[in-house]
């Protein structure tokens, strides 16, 4: 068992390195296979370790080697393979697999295939470490190495500026939040004396509920800037700037949902905080409305989408916040394969239509594109929540959970949340697919996909649709370390009348985004029409003035203090002692060099002058010595 | 009047200023020689003078030591003078300036 955890840990590193090696020769199909290949044999080990635990039921708990040993400071490189960190590995290797093969058609004709390659299995490494350690620090080691792939993959293109804008700002958003969950860290350490889990959790117990409360506090903060929660949310639609196998992996399935996994992981800790716990699933809950308000104007596709997944993730803690930790995990696996797919299928989208991002430019693709087309539409189905997709599972639990938690507020935003969701979804899908053919106005040949990158999406296809029937096995397997409370509503009455209320009302969502996007009316908005000068609207797509806001309050006026900083105490102080030092040295030297005119009477005229001025010195030194008390006594008559 | 230690102090002071302003102001080549020499006797006879004074060998045969370097250093000296001048034609200090820095 031990060697099958190190070969999912590692095939993914050697992958990494490999391609890393061609990262400055032209494009190789090989690299793309081999890197596939090797990510593959890190989900088959994946595979085999989840049956091993479910099978046995037992953990697999390797210590690979001691990293820092110092006095009471113990930390391993250690890492255990148990029911949550499983099911995270299987959602990170099984998407990471497709998004691989995915790339090698997405990346053809880009010069940087190779190195595309190197950064992407370089992620893998480092979310794999994320989520097989078995202690905060090693958490945190992954953590920063996915912040860091995450840079290297949103500015991909950095010859694009807004890319590497895009990069700079995911990477210091993350920054913000990680010190906060340094913070937490140094916390438990300092308060239990340990950092991992097992430990960790044990001490928790003895703890003041104080210390906790900080603690959880510090630790969400790290987890709401690598999950995009508000307010550090900005980064994520701006992500988009990347390449688009990049955002399903990364910016929809795994690294934003780390966040979630790091409150999953410390559940223990947050039961004994329920306050903590009802703020998060309170902002949980917000973030999924506000982003799905946000997601229901945008004229940018990858962008609504990205919206959406934020609206997902707080669907995710609000769940984790309720304490339905197992809750929070499914939804997160389920929405790991419907919304890689789903931007999977906009990638295909993206292609054909040569990068073109609007929506209202594309219309009645699904005749060119059908295949790309059903995967989408049954993507949005999932992640509408329709019965029997995964999305109805997953996110009628955490209704249900609000719900019978009593948290009725939670419930009707989230419940009002499902009907945008439907309703932007399907908005996207419309505009996308149905309708008159608008992109011939722009001259565009639309063309599907390479049949392997859609035979590679093919998985996620069938798991976002049958996922949700894996319900129960999976809610056995995984609370034998999650708090096992099932949310059943114990009046059928109202549990199907609030299932089927549900239904219809995201039925009817998407009936009326049918209506509204699907006919032949919808043109290319100019900004003339009512709507798109209306406040509200101006709102949205503005994204409620929150980048503008930042951008105007906080970034103005840090660059405006480091301007001051720069010339005021920089360039008139550091930099001027240190060009003064240097200043009188050169000039000492310029004068000084006429001594070394090369004329042999010259330097010895110089050189008995240093004589003579060493003797006198020696003398004046030498009768100093000898009438010191005289010349004290003169001193302190001066009053020296 | 008795010669005293005084005596041959003052004339080796005085005969090291003589050595030392020949140092500084010649421009010839061999009289630079000559002005070392100078300094180098001055020495000499400020050793001999201490160590007798003192009834101690060792200043004399210091100076038996600085007449013998003196010499050996002169040879090679004045060997490298011969050298330069069959290069330049003169020894004239004022055109030795190739150290210039």
């Amino acid at each position: 068992m031990e060697n099958l955890l190190y070969i999912a840990l590692f095939s993914p590193l050697v992958s990494s390195l490999f391609a890393a090696l061609f990262t400055a020769t032209p494009k190789k199909q090989f690299i793309g296979i081999i890197a596939s290949l090797l990510i593959f044999t890190s989900f088959v080990s994946s595979s085999f370790l989840l049956a091993e635990i479910l099978i046995t039921g037992t953990p697999v708990h390797v210590e690979m080697m001691t990293w820092m040993a110092t006095g009471n400071l113990y930390i391993p490189f250690g890492f255990v393979v148990d029911q949550v960190s499983v099911t995270m590995m299987m959602v990170v290797t099984l998407v990471s697999t497709i998004v691989h093969i995915y790339s090698i058609g997405y990346m053809d004709h880009d010069k940087g295939f190779n190195r595309f390659f190197s950064w992407l299995s370089a992620f893998v490494f480092s979310m794999m470490v994320l989520v097989m350690s078995d202690n905060y620090a090693g958490l945190f080691i992954g953590w920063e190495g996915v912040g860091l792939c995450s840079w290297g993959l949103i500015g991909f293109w950095f010859h694009k500026e807004v890319a590497t804008w895009a990069a700079n700002e995911a990477f210091i958003m993350n920054r913000i939040a990680d010190l906060g969950m340094l913070i937490g860290i140094f916390l438990v350490y300092w308060n239990t004396g340990t950092l991992q889990y097992d430990g960790a959790f044990a001490a928790f117990a003895t703890l003041d509920t104080a210390t906790l409360t900080w603690i959880g506090i510090f630790l969400f903060i790290g987890a709401m800037g690598k999950s995009a929660q508000f307010p550090l949310h900005t980064w994520l639609a701006d992500a988009m700037e990347g390449p688009t196998p990049v955002s399903a992996l990364i910016h929809a399935a795994t690294m934003v949902t780390a966040g979630v996994y790091l409150v999953v992981r410390s559940n223990e800790l947050y039961d004994l905080i329920p306050n903590v716990g009802l703020f998060i699933a309170s902002l949980g809950a917000f973030v999924a409305l506000f982003a799905a308000s946000m997601a229901l104007v945008n004229r940018d596709m990858k962008r609504i989408i990205a919206y959406s997944t934020l609206s997902q993730l707080g669907y995710m803690f609000a769940a984790a916040g309720l304490g339905a930790y197992w809750v929070a995990l499914f939804h997160l696996m389920a929405h790991a394969f419907f919304k890689a797919l789903l931007f999977l299928g906009a990638g295909n989208v993206m292609h054909a239509m040569h990068d073109e991002l609007d929506p209202f430019k594309m219309g009645g693709l699904k005749k060119k594109m059908t295949a790309t087309a059903v995967m989408m539409t049954l993507a949005s189905v999932a992640l509408a929540g329709i019965f029997p997709l995964a999305g109805f599972f997953s996110k009628d639990a955490i209704l249900e959970s609000a719900f019978v938690e009593h948290h009725f507020i939670i419930y009707s935003v989230l419940l009002f949340t499902a009907g945008l969701t439907a309703f932007y979804s399907f908005r996207l899908v419309a505009l996308i697919f149905h309708g008159e053919e608008r992109y011939k106005l722009f001259g565009i040949d639309p063309h599907e996909a390479y049949k392997f990158m859609l035979i590679a999406m093919s998985p996620l296809l069938l798991l976002a649709i049958i996922a949700g029937s894996l319900k129960m096995t999976y809610y056995e397997m995984v609370t034998a370390l999650l708090p096992a409370t099932e949310y059943h509503i114990h009046n059928h009455l109202v549990y199907w009348i609030m299932t089927i209320g549900t239904q219809l009302f995201v039925i009817l969502a998407i009936v009326y985004a049918y209506k509204k996007y699907a006919n032949s009316k919808v043109t290319v908005p100019d900004g003339t029409s009512a709507m798109e000068n209306s406040f509200g609207y101006k709102l949205l797509i503005n994204q409620y003035y929150i980048p503008y806001f930042y951008e105007e309050y906080i970034v103005k006026s840090y660059r405006e203090l480091s301007k001051i900083f720069w010339k005021q105490v920089d360039l008139k102080i550091v930099d001027a002692t240190v060009d003064g030092i240097a200043g009188v040295l050169y000039s000492t030297g310029e004068r000084t060099r006429d001594m070394q005119s090369g004329n042999l009477s010259t330097m010895l005229k110089w050189m008995v002058a240093g004589t003579i001025g060493l003797l006198s010195l020696a003398v004046v030194f030498g009768l100093a010595v000898r009438y010191s008390d005289a010349i004290l006594a003169i001193l302190s008559g001066l009053g020296v | 009047m008795e010669i005293g230690l005084n005596h041959y102090l003052v004339l080796s002071t005085i005969l090291f200023a003589i050595g030392l302003v020949g140092v500084m102001r010649r421009k010839n080549l061999l009289l630079l020689f000559f002005a070392t020499e100078i300094l180098l006797n001055a020495v000499n006879i400020a050793f001999a003078a201490i160590s007798h004074y003192y009834g101690d060998l060792t200043g004399q045969m210091f100076a038996f030591f600085v007449i013998a370097i003196a010499a050996s250093e002169l040879a090679v000296g004045l060997g490298l003078l011969i050298v330069w001048f069959k290069r330049h034609g003169t020894i004239d200090l004022d055109t030795m300036t190739s150290m210039r820095g």
